[in-house]
């Protein structure tokens, strides 16, 4: 009876075991069914059109007679629409989060961090409609521009995205900076302010690489901001208050129309597979600064 | 535009597999609708309301443009080709080849309209100055007869049926300049347009409202009459294309379509002319 209930108890265990092994294997098939997808539908296109002339022709034209699939204006909308909200966003999330961890008092601490996070919960369809409603016809009046829809209308939104992303890795890295080196740093007789900037700042400085590094990853990948509020010129960008047409954009407006397997179809989702690739570049630099550079107590600085 | 119909498309499908699970036993004639993306928001209105009462028939409709209808129709694909031009005299051939006689079967009158900021003092433009300004030739209102300001040209997405008509009608083949801003449906460019007063962009006539102004081409206003007397120049008929006239489930639905209290009505409701009695 005792063997026999112990037996069972292994049963029980081994199951358990496969079980949740068998779950966390889901998120790696499914990973694994996408690529394969993405590569099936995007690779063909270069059957019939020349890389060279996919990443360096300036025309998107995909509908005209002969077709035009020169992606070098959407890569340089998406690229310039990410760098500016990084730019934006980099300061203002993490100076948040050293504000959080350093300076404000619990109370203030439990009030702020909550909204901070409800930013993240924001619907991108309505930070969108804000840019397009409110910013837009603000930004076109203010600097007379002859549309408030542009590149940076479009990364001040993104901004506003990756910002409680970057703050909240950003505190987490601040937060694993050990108590004994601000000790030190304010017994040697330094303002809290120089400790901050100086001491637990760079003592922090992988995570805060990981967390702007997640930051872009989120903002290069996102599809409807930039798909209300960045233009949708598909041109090479002159300034910051010119029309913009990032990548994601062009395959939201145009996938729900391009007739099934056409070469539209397959430049379609040749954009999807430079944007995985990009997503995939950020997110594998992120861990491995995280990796390279983790902090292992403080004799490691 | 497309959006919308993407995912009115997903909800279309993820109801029709609802209904098939309903009733498997249940065996369905089948009618392949596929063709121009400009009827296709009509036939999927009209559908929906007609499988509703008639649970027969599975209406199959899907998107690809004219020139895939009309092939997949040729190669006997499709019962019914949607298609937003009238059959090349190739197409007509190809299929005469195969065995296939084309009937025309106009559903509804396309017609688009430029707008502008209502604060914009134009009033009228001709064909060759939108082309123009759609091309990035004219940059400047003045040189229309409006105020010293840079035009702001907003465009449709490239695969959207509003692109390919004002392609097809106005543009004449120019293609439309890079640095035009593009909106992703009817709606959205009437908020853009309504919202910067230097902005120029086109619609179908059932989206206009009070928030954008319609321009007249040369001397004629744009109204329901002018697009049906074909005075309109952006405008164009909507056909179907059947193999033969059509029999049984097909035709019941074609009549249904060109009923006024009936399909004509989701005709107006998608923002095409309904055609008039007859």
């Amino acid at each position: 009876m005792g063997s026999s209930s112990s037996l069972s108890a292994l049963h029980r265990e081994k199951a358990a075991h496969w079980l949740l092994a068998g779950v966390a294997c889901t998120a790696l098939c499914v990973l694994c069914a996408i690529m394969i997808f993405l590569f099936a539908e995007g690779l063909p296109l270069f059957f019939e059109y020349s890389p060279v002339q996919f990443f360096g022709g300036k025309f998107w034209y995909p509908t005209s007679e002969p077709p035009e699939f020169g992606i070098l204006a959407l890569l340089a909308g998406s690229v310039s629409v990410m760098l500016l909200a990084t730019a934006i966003a980099a300061p203002l999330g993490v100076l948040t989060a050293a504000y959080l961890t350093e300076i404000a008092r619990p109370a203030v601490r439990r009030v702020v961090k909550p909204f901070v996070e409800l930013l993240a919960a924001l619907p991108s369809v309505v930070i969108g409609f804000f840019g397009m409603v409110v910013v837009a016809p603000w930004m076109q009046e203010t600097f007379g521009l002859n549309t408030g829809l542009n590149l940076l209308n479009a990364a001040l939104m993104l901004a506003f995205m990756s910002v409680p992303t970057i703050c909240s890795i950003a505190e987490d890295a601040l937060f694993a900076v050990p108590r004994s080196l601000r000790e030190a740093s304010l017994a040697l007789g330094a303002t809290r302010w120089e400790t901050t900037f100086r001491v637990v700042l760079p003592a922090a400085l992988s995570g805060i690489g990981t967390a702007l590094m997640l930051g872009m990853s989120r903002a290069i990948g996102e599809t409807m901001v930039v798909l209300m509020v960045a233009g949708g010129a598909a041109m090479l960008p002159g300034s910051i208050f010119d029309p913009v047409r990032p990548m994601p954009a062009s395959i939201a407006a145009e996938m729900a129309e391009a007739p099934f397997r056409g070469e539209h179809y397959h430049a379609l989702f040749a954009i999807g597979l430079v944007l995985f690739l990009f997503t995939l570049c950020f997110n594998l630099a992120a861990s491995f600064i995280a990796e390279r550079y983790k902090q292992t107590g403080s004799s490691a600085l | 535009m497309s959006l919308q119909s993407f995912m009115k498309k997903t909800l279309f499908t993820l109801l029709l597999g609802a209904t098939t699970l309903a009733t498997p036993a249940f065996a369905k004639e089948e009618i392949v609708i596929n063709g121009s993306t400009t009827v296709l928001p009509v036939m999927q209105k009209a559908a929906e309301s007609y499988m509703a009462i008639n649970n027969d028939v599975d209406l199959v409709i899907s998107g690809g443009g004219s020139g895939n209808g009309i092939k997949a129709l040729t190669d006997g694909l499709c019962q019914i080709a949607m298609s937003s031009r009238d059959m090349k005299d190739n197409e007509r051939e190809l299929a005469k080849k195969k065995g296939v006689d084309p009937v025309r079967i106009a559903v509804a009158v396309d017609a688009l309209l430029p707008v502008v900021h209502p604060s914009n003092p134009v009033k009228s433009l001709t064909l060759e100055q939108l082309r123009g300004m759609y091309a990035g030739e004219i940059t400047n209102w003045k040189q229309v007869g409006g105020p010293d300001k840079t035009i702001a040209v907003i465009s449709r997405d490239t695969s959207s049926g509003t692109y390919e008509s004002w392609n097809d009608l106005v543009m004449n083949k120019v293609k439309v300049a890079p640095s035009a801003l593009l909106q992703a449906s009817n709606g959205a460019v009437v908020q853009a347009v309504s919202k910067n007063p230097n902005a120029i962009g086109y619609i179908g006539f059932g989206y206009l409202d009070k928030s954008v102004k319609g321009l007249d081409i040369g001397s004629i206003k744009a109204t329901a009459e002018t697009a049906l007397a074909r005075q309109w120049p952006v405008a164009r008929e909507l056909f179907l294309f059947t193999n033969g006239q059509p029999t049984g489930n097909t035709q019941k639905f074609i009549e249904y379509l060109l009923d006024p209290q009936k399909g004509q009505k989701a005709v107006a409701e998608v923002g095409f002319i309904p055609l008039p009695k007859k």
